[in-house]
């Protein structure tokens, strides 16, 4: 068990064993993707109410739940960073960060699409969206922060105190639509109590949720690789990959 | 499948333009997501073994990492 923390502390192992997952999981991912899109939009039944505009929930709730849990995820590795002063976690926490503000922005543009035929309009101030939207600066703050220190120890440091405040948002995202009077419809799938969602249209949502789970896993893979190379540039072990 | 004709599929009663519109904004912002960290490792690649080579006469390593990490 220690050995595996061990090993997660070291560049080149990180950087190998990131690149076999990858060499499954990458297409794995985007076999699940393909299929639970074709699933959502072709195969599955439209919505008694909001009729065919619904079927942009396989891709709006997908990404809205993993740029929350991505959000964990960053604020997690920040953490490890700040505390154990491990250089893998900063790692991880800076990819995170692009990733994380890719997935909110999809999740705002495609909930303003919904918003459209559904509710009217392509923007409201509401306490969901507002606080998805604060999300988004929040990564792209972490983004910034980095970019504007030299010394990258500073950086690293700013940037994991900068995610662990920011988990304040996440509570407040979950719980926005009950706590606020929302035009955002609550939660349809419910891991206490019953989902309001049939299975013909929830089975595909799931695969959607994991397969954008898997993505975000890939795209963070790909980002730690790149930012390990970079931070390794010197060593012998890159000089080898390289093939120089 | 649900819709009897290519046409139904990309009409979609009305709601076609809207769906169509976020699957397609969707897939490009993957795609990005997806092949920037791959290109940007190439380029690192490429640069950092460009330097080993110019270093290696000086016995030095790769020092002078540009900016192919978009960093």
């Amino acid at each position: 068990m220690w050995s595996f923390f061990h090993k997660l502390g070291s560049p080149p192992w990180l950087y190998g064993i990131a690149g076999s997952i990858l060499r499954w999981l990458l297409p794995l991912t985007l076999l699940a993707l393909i299929a639970g899109a074709s699933w959502g939009l072709l195969f599955t039944p439209p919505d008694f109410r909001q009729g065919n505009s619904y079927r942009i929930i396989y891709i709006h709730v997908p990404a809205a739940v993993v740029a929350l849990a991505g959000y964990y995820v960053m604020a997690l590795a920040g953490a490890v960073s700040l505390i154990w002063k491990m250089k893998m976690a900063d790692v991880a926490m800076k990819a995170c960060a692009p990733v994380g503000a890719a997935l909110t922005f999809i999740a705002l543009v495609t909930g303003a699409i919904w918003g459209k035929p559904t509710w009217g309009t392509w923007w409201v101030w509401d306490a969901r969206i507002t606080s998805m939207l604060i999300l988004l600066f929040l990564y792209l703050g972490v983004i910034a922060l980095y970019e504007a220190y030299d010394n990258k120890a500073a950086a690293a440091k700013a940037c994991a105190v900068l995610s662990l405040v920011g988990t304040v948002n996440i509570p407040i995202i979950y719980k926005s639509v009950d706590w606020w009077y929302s035009l955002h419809q609550p939660a349809s799938i419910k891991f206490t109590g019953g989902s309001t969602i049939d299975p013909s249209m929830l089975y595909p949502l799931m695969l959607m949720i994991a397969s954008f789970y898997a993505l975000f896993t890939c795209c963070l893979l790909l980002n730690m690789r790149v930012e390990i190379l970079r931070r390794e540039a010197r060593t012998n072990w890159v000089r080898k990959l390289v093939g120089a | 499948m649900y819709f009897d004709s290519v046409h139904a599929a990309l009409a979609m009663e009305g709601h076609g333009p809207f769906v169509w519109a976020a699957y397609v904004i969707t897939l490009a912002v993957l795609a990005a997501m997806l092949t920037a960290p791959a290109r940007r490792a190439r380029r690192l690649r490429r640069e950092l073994a460009g330097n080993f080579k110019r270093n290696a006469g000086r016995g030095g390593g790769a020092n002078e990492v540009g900016n192919a990490s978009g960093t």
